[in-house]
């Protein structure tokens, strides 16, 4: 049974001020939908609830993977159970290399290092530094099939985490973790910004090489462009902090060619002082 | 080995005034005693079977000693207990302890950092025998061929009696300051070191591999002398914790650089958290020679350590990396000095300190460029990282200036783990701790890559291991 990720009647607030008033969306294993809206409709709150900041308050509604609330979980168990956030702003993890996050990423998402957790509480003796990780080699290998895949250069694994990267560059490696994670449900919360046509075409193709019967996908976006290159099954309008109108590939086209406006109109002006990013 | 003019003219210098050290008016409220004698220093230069002028600058240190007080002008050393330290243990004494002395939680430590149980003893001071002496000793052989002479410091004295005799007690002399003289008086253990000419020794020597030398004592007192054109990498301490029953930890290491020598000393300081490790290291650098201070600072309940580079002949080059954590109810007070006193001298120190659960650090550093030590370079940055809020940092730079032609600068920055940070690493399936301690890693990770391979890896477990538990 595909993997189902069900938000209903999702209220959020940020500093005691309400942002989002009753979302309700639900996403499955190998659909990808498209959520659009204005800027400060909400949107980001969505994808930053979703993954589990602690600085986003539901209060009120569930979020249920597979019939499991989350709300009560971690960002890190989260990640364990499936979802995956691709950032925006992706922060920079100076010293970090690329492969050394990505091999504890991966291991702790694949179980390693809970296994090997659990085998020393259990009496079980220390094991060697490195043994809670993925093995190298293996990890190696698929890290390097992953990336030529992506077409990225082999050299970015030993670059520092985001650390001066470009805007493109760190949106290619947010792709790069999603496709080392296999995560069943990602956010991918505007890809699309900061990037020049060129670059936006190579994350576009990362993204889709990624689409298929397991992944999910949540692309939020305030322009249609990005749906130029990645075909969603299905769009929705986001305004005010909630779901207005829901359709196929057929709506994102309505909204590049009218614009919001017509939504402002339609839904109401929103109340001053209710601006999110 | 004749001391070149140099190195007179340097020690000279040095004798006449020790203006650069840390320090406020002498208080003379010195009054433990109790431990300490002069018939203890006198017993152990008798055990050691020295010469006599080395019995008389014991006694005259340890005078020294009690004329000089605790200083106040950094940690609070209060704590120290004199009348209960035992100054000199017998090794054959020291091995008489056992394992069950040794406390769980570091027991424990040695069990999550894998250390092998014969090493475990050594390192816990319960055994005297370690496994690598086999390694060690065809070492040995190769380096004896080389004419590199790597010895305990009773062994250095005994034959190399001429050397210990010109050079011993000159860069840091016994009245430098209150640790210097008392280590001076009851110094035991510590290496010699004396790379010839034109050496280079690619293998670092480590103290680790010398068995049966108490070189991790409480008083070591190591010499290193690294001739013209040679070059050396020391490596001294280790990862794993170091439990000593005695809580007072003084050391005094000597280095001198010759023209066109190179020497790298590697410290990984981990005692445990009731030791006050108060240690003086310093070296003379000369024409065209580099010394580089790569210092770690993990464990002790005080640490206050400023490992000092004179470049005294031009173009003379010193780095030092300090590294210091400090956890609950540490103080780790650490940095560096660097004294250009040449033309075209050049320095660099770059300081990295975290402080976790109520822990302080406190970057201590002097930068002085004499009067015609023209075209001088130099460049310090110290970084802090404080885990919590209940944790502090202090930075105290001390820039002496004596020369217009000099390019200087200097970068401090106090930072915290942002919740941003944090949170990404979590939303890639990180728990709390393990994301800052990879947020951590990565801070320190221009200091670690400087480390030996097996020493990197380990230093990375083990701040993984300071960061479990408390965080998360």
């Amino acid at each position: 049974m595909p993997a189902e990720l069900v938000i209903k009647d999702l209220h959020v607030s940020v500093d005691n001020k309400p942002i989002l008033q009753g979302v309700d969306l639900t996403i499955r294993q190998g659909e990808v939908h498209a959520l659009m809206g204005p800027n400060g409709s909400g949107k980001s709150t969505l994808a930053y609830t979703i993954a589990g900041h602690p600085h986003y308050v539901v209060t009120g509604g569930d979020i249920l993977l597979d019939g499991q609330s989350i709300l009560g979980k971690p960002a890190d168990e989260r990640a364990k159970a499936g979802l995956f956030l691709a950032f925006q702003y992706p922060t920079a993890i100076p010293g970090v290399s690329m492969a050394n996050f990505l091999r504890q990423a991966v291991s702790a998402v694949r179980g390693y290092t809970d296994r090997a957790r659990a085998s020393v509480s259990d009496g079980g003796s220390a094991k060697p530094i490195g043994s809670e990780l993925m093995p190298m080699r293996d990890f190696r290998k698929e890290l390097g099939e992953k990336m030529e895949k992506l077409n990225i250069d082999a050299s970015f694994a030993r670059r520092y985490l985001n650390d001066g990267f470009s805007g493109g560059e760190k949106k290619r490696a947010e792709i790069l973790q999603m496709a080392m994670l296999e995560p069943k449900i990602a956010v991918l919360d505007e890809t699309d910004s900061g990037l020049d046509i060129d670059a936006l075409r190579v994350v576009a193709e990362g993204v889709n090489s990624l689409i298929g019967p397991n992944l999910g996908a949540l692309l939020i976006t305030h322009y249609q462009r990005l749906l130029n290159y990645i075909r969603p099954d299905f769009v929705h309008v986001f305004y005010n902090g909630r779901v207005v109108m829901s359709g196929g590939p057929e709506l994102a086209l309505e909204l590049e060619s009218r614009g919001y406006d017509w939504i402002r109109q339609e839904f109401g002006e929103p109340v001053p002082g209710q601006e999110a990013a | 080995m004749p001391a070149t003019n140099a190195d007179r003219d340097a020690l000279a210098g040095l004798k006449s005034e020790y203006k650069y050290g840390f320090s406020q008016p002498e208080q003379y409220v010195f009054k433990a005693r109790k431990g300490l004698d002069h018939d203890i220093v006198e017993q152990i230069s008798t055990m050691k079977k020295e010469p006599e002028w080395m019995r008389k600058f014991r006694h005259e240190s340890l005078d020294i000693f009690f004329s000089k007080s605790t200083p106040t002008w950094g940690p609070d050393l209060s704590g120290i207990r004199y009348d209960d330290i035992y100054f000199y243990i017998k090794p054959a004494e020291a091995q008489g302890k056992s394992w069950d002395d040794v406390p769980t939680d570091i027991r424990e430590t040695f069990d999550k950092l894998g250390i092998p149980e014969a090493e475990r003893k050594f390192l816990a001071g319960v055994g005297a025998q370690y496994e690598s002496e086999a390694i060690y000793h065809s070492l040995k052989d190769e380096w004896e061929k080389l004419g590199v002479i790597f010895t305990d410091s009773d062994s250095g004295l005994r034959e190399h009696e001429d050397i210990y005799k010109e050079y011993f007690g000159t860069v840091i002399p016994a009245a430098d300051n209150t640790y210097a003289a008392l280590n001076s008086a009851v110094w035991s253990g510590g290496s010699f070191v004396y790379i010839p000419k034109g050496v280079h020794l690619d293998i670092p020597l480590q103290a680790y591999f010398r068995i049966n030398a108490q070189s991790m004592g409480q008083f070591e007192r190591t010499l290193i002398i690294v001739d013209e054109g040679a070059s050396v990498h020391y490596v001294e301490g280790c990862t794993a914790p170091i439990y000593a029953a005695d809580s007072l930890h003084s050391g005094v290491i000597e280095i001198l650089v010759r023209k066109n020598a190179r020497c790298r000393y590697t410290t990984i300081q981990n005692w445990s958290t009731n030791v006050y490790n108060l240690v003086t290291q310093r070296s003379l650098v000369q024409e065209g020679g580099t010394m580089e201070w790569v210092d770690s600072n993990l464990g002790s309940k005080v640490t206050m350590k400023y490992p000092s580079i004179y470049m005294l002949g031009e173009g003379a080059h010193g780095q030092i990396l300090s590294m210091a954590f400090a956890g609950p109810g540490q103080h780790q007070d650490a940095g560096g000095k660097l004294i250009h006193a040449a033309p075209n001298t050049s320095s660099q120190l770059i300081s990295k300190s975290i402080s976790k659960g109520g822990g302080r650090t406190s970057y201590r550093g002097l930068l002085k460029v004499s009067k015609g030590a023209h075209g001088a370079k130099s460049n310090v940055v110290c970084d802090a990282l404080l885990l919590d809020e209940r944790s502090r940092s202090d930075t105290y730079p001390y820039i002496e200036i004596d020369e217009d032609d000099v390019t200087v600068g200097h970068e401090a920055s106090v930072s915290k783990i942002g919740e941003e940070q944090l949170f990404y690493l979590m939303s890639r399936g990180l728990t709390e701790s393990a994301a800052s301690a990879m947020i951590v890693s990565g801070f320190i990770e221009p200091m670690v890559k400087e480390l030996p391979m097996e020493y990197a890896v380990e230093m990375n477990r083990l701040i993984q291991l300071q960061m479990e538990g408390s965080i998360g």
